[in-house]
């Protein structure tokens, strides 16, 4: 913290000139980037219809209430499948996500040139939404459950391996030197040295995932990827909002029961 | 009988941890391996047992020569040279009987380890020495619940249960107070006495490397300056391995304060 | 030491995770019923998947190579429509979500607002980007504002919670020094709050960056602007080149997000 020599004494500030200008810089720079941003949406925007929203709001929100109950038999089969394909989604993705995060992993690898291709695979699943991974899904294996559980997994796998792989790399070395020294294979060095250190890892990444995925499947269905979904964007289609608020009140349920399970699960593995 | 011959270790960053190092160490012997840090002691122990490469230079253990042994044979050699940690290496979240199990790798097979079906004599031997450590109350204990000298027994018994001609110990006391250091040294030196152990101790305590070894070696800068029986570390000896500093105290009572251990945090 | 040598057992089980046999059993029971209910309860139409074989085969060898010429432009204008929704909805959503966030913290506010803050956070977490950029495009009409407000209503619920989780774990210690000199309740924000969460919440920005950018992929398929919209027509005329070259276009993006965002992020910090 730097201070000024000036006539009355010396002048206490926070940062240095330079540092401060830079600091100043940076702001102007991303306000200039908002409100660039900002004139693009807005060219591509009919206000018309934005002021209109709050009519709109009322108008939806009116027609939303009392929820329609009757619906709600319906409703079971649509959410056990929901369930499944999160779940059996995060099964598959984290069958293939362990050994894809050892073979990436730079202390666990055996080749450069598999931790790349790893690592590509790693970035490239997990770089894309499992919605769209489900709209191509859809056109190779058909709608249905099927291709969500596939989408699902299939993003997972990225999302679950880099934080595997880079909790692989955090681990305490020494503890598998002295593996080595016993005359530990590699397999054993693998077995007894880094699985115990990441075991919990593993789990709570598996557990954690679960929950992103009950959330992202209750989606899939819109692409017609099985699902709660599919009643959602099919009721919202045909107006029946009574129906749209009873389906809105049981994904706000399943997700808050996975989040409960998934904390205690959490709780008791750790 | 380890035998190093012209041993040299130069690491990629170009540093040279070992400048011609011969070394003849007698069964049965307990040497203390002292000298300032960066002396290149720490190198040297992992060389024996070739968790570093030397660059060039031979080791022997009895008659057989560790440099340049294939992954296989390196295997086998490994497991006749029992490891002891500074800070344990233990697994942390693997129980004491895993961990001193864990001595056996280099003998049992991978699916023998994977579903810890050990044979019989490998578990009775875990016991005795467990009992040895009066550790047997603690076997189904996670090792991150213990204390560290209660570690450091465990790190003894998976050293031991390796059924080893040679151990290498990196400064086994480091991370323990006064009292625990020395209990731990006089197990490692009653152990080797029981079984007719050879012994290299990194160790930076002087007073305790006098206090139980037989043969103390100083290592300055890579190269031995000293090799000779504890008596023998006179002011003089220790200002060649370390440099300008009042010996006479050390020599004479041990120096604490290096291992008190750290509990300074407020409350 | 001790010559009588005891007997010492010749076996030793590693002592299971879950302490009681019964409890154990009854989850390894529920795991198995749970799996084989689940994958029997899946409709699969198996001629379909097996229909479906070729036509996957032939998108695949439209990825590689991809075709990376954007001939009418199109691709390249959603994409950056994308990239704009992404940046102005990461800014709209922290503006709001900084008092939103204040409020929720129960070290901060009072109860009542306490509790309508926790609600709005807990609302649009729950809540998947896509539902809101759905009831956006009701509300608001299509095209890229639903996005961004879709888009901004989500990073509420991502950074309101974390600002105000932050702020009740941090510091008693500081905040009270600045709470003593007699600071009125702006000026101990300013001084005792925000210099203890702002490098964190600046990181977590540039992050939420990166996840505001892959939804802004996907809320087009609903009719909430951006690439999504091009994504989907491509899927529905098997134009497979042009979805090749979307894919690829959004991964290579977020990537350069990714590192440019840790890059920062450690540049801030």
């Amino acid at each position: 913290m730097p201070t000024i020599e000036t006539k009355e004494g010396p002048l206490w500030r926070k940062r240095t000139t330079l540092k401060q200008w830079l600091i100043w810089g940076g702001w102007l720079i991303g306000l200039c980037i908002a409100v660039y941003a900002w004139q693009l949406i807005s060219e591509k925007t009919i206000w018309m219809f934005v002021w209109d929203a709050p009519r709109q709001m009322s108008d939806i929100g009116e027609r939303m209430v009392p929820p329609d109950w009757s619906y709600m038999p319906k409703l079971w089969r649509p959410v056990w499948d929901t369930l499944n394909i999160a779940t059996i989604g995060t099964a598959i993705a984290m069958c293939l996500a362990v050994p894809i995060a050892f073979l990436a992993a730079h202390n666990t690898t055996p080749h450069k040139s598999v931790r790349a291709v790893m690592l590509f695979i790693i970035v490239a699943t997990r770089s894309v939404n499992s919605l769209i991974w489900a709209l191509l899904l859809v056109v190779i294996v058909g709608p249905g459950v099927l291709a969500g559980t596939i989408a699902i997994g299939i993003r997972s796998i990225g999302g679950c391996a880099k934080l595997i792989y880079e909790s692989i790399e955090e681990i305490d070395p020494k503890q598998v030197e002295a593996i080595k020294a016993t005359g530990g294979s590699r397999a054993q060095q693998m077995v007894y040295g880094i699985l115990p250190q990441v075991l919990p890892t593993i789990a709570g990444v598996g557990v954690f995932r679960w929950d992103i995925n009950v959330r992202g499947s209750t989606i899939l269905g819109i692409v017609g990827a099985g699902g709660i979904g599919i009643q959602l964007s099919a009721s919202i289609n045909v107006l029946a909002w009574t129906q749209v608020t009873t389906i809105l009140i049981v994904i706000l349920g399943t997700v808050f029961v996975s989040e409960y399970i998934s904390a205690k699960v959490r709780g008791a593995i750790i | 009988m380890l035998r190093l011959e012209n041993l040299s270790k130069r690491y990629k960053t170009g540093d040279l941890a070992l400048n011609n190092v011969t070394l003849e160490i007698p069964d049965g012997q307990l040497v203390a391996l002292i000298g300032p840090s960066g002396a290149g002691k720490s190198t040297l122990i992992r060389c024996v047992n070739r968790l570093v490469d030397a660059t060039t230079g031979t080791i022997h253990l009895g008659d057989r020569e560790i440099t340049g042994l294939s992954n296989k044979e390196l295997r086998r050699a490994r497991r006749r040279m029992g490891m002891i940690f500074q800070e344990y290496a233990l697994v942390e979240r693997l129980t004491l009987m895993e961990n001193v199990l864990s001595g056996r790798l280099g003998y049992v097979n991978f699916w023998q380890s994977l579903f810890r079906k050990y044979p019989k004599e490998n578990v009775r031997e875990a016991y005795r020495l467990l009992d040895r450590v009066d550790l047997m109350h603690m076997v189904d204990k996670r090792a991150d619940e213990l204390s560290g000298g209660q570690r450091q027994r465990v790190g003894i018994c998976r050293a031991l249960i390796q059924d080893p001609e040679l151990l290498l110990v990196d400064e086994p006391t480091a991370s323990l107070d006064p009292k625990t250091s020395r209990q731990i040294m006089r197990l490692i030196r009653e152990l080797c006495e029981e079984r007719k152990l050879a012994a290299i101790i990194n160790i930076h305590d002087v007073a305790l490397a006098q206090m139980f070894s037989e043969r103390v070696v100083g290592l300055k800068l890579g190269e031995i300056v000293y090799d000779g029986a504890p008596e023998g570390l006179t002011p003089e000896v220790l200002t060649e391995i370390y440099g300008e500093e009042d010996w006479e105290k050390t020599i004479e009572k041990v120096d604490d304060e290096d291992d008190m251990p750290n509990d300074g945090e407020m409350a | 030491m001790n010559e009588a040598s005891p007997h010492y057992a010749e076996t030793w089980k590693k002592p299971p995770f879950i302490k009681s046999s019964l409890l154990r059993y009854l989850i390894y029971l529920g795991t198995v019923t749970y799996f084989f209910l689940a994958i029997y309860t899946m409709d699969v139409n198996w001629t379909r998947v097996a229909e479906g074989i070729p036509r996957g085969m032939d998108m695949i060898s439209k990825f590689f190579p991809p075709d990376l010429s954007d001939s009418r432009g199109v691709i390249l204008d959603g994409i950056l429509e994308s990239i704009w929704m992404a940046i102005i909805s990461t800014i709209g959503g922290v503006l709001l979500s900084i008092p939103i966030g204040l409020g929720a913290a129960r070290n901060l506010a009072p109860t009542w607002i306490y509790l309508f803050c926790r609600g709005i956070i807990a609302v649009s977490r729950t809540f998947p980007e896509v539902i809101l950029a759905i009831f956006a495009v009701k509300f608001f009409g299509f095209g890229p504002f639903a996005g961004f407000i879709a888009l901004a209503i989500g990073t509420i619920g991502f950074w309101a919670k974390l600002l105000a989780e932050d702020i009740e774990n941090m510091s008693k210690s500081q905040a009270e020094a600045v709470r003593a000199t007699g600071a009125t309740w702006l000026q101990w924000i300013n001084y005792a709050i925000q210099p203890q969460v702002l490098p964190r919440m600046i990181g977590l920005s540039l992050y939420r960056l990166d996840i505001n950018f892959r939804e802004s992929a996907v809320v087009g398929i609903v009719g909430a602007g951006g690439i999504g919209a091009h994504l989907l027509t491509s899927v529905q005329r098997y134009e497979y080149a042009t979805t090749a070259t979307i894919l690829f276009a959004i991964i290579a993006i977020v990537i350069t997000l990714e590192y440019s965002s840790g890059y920062l992020r450690k540049w801030v910090q």
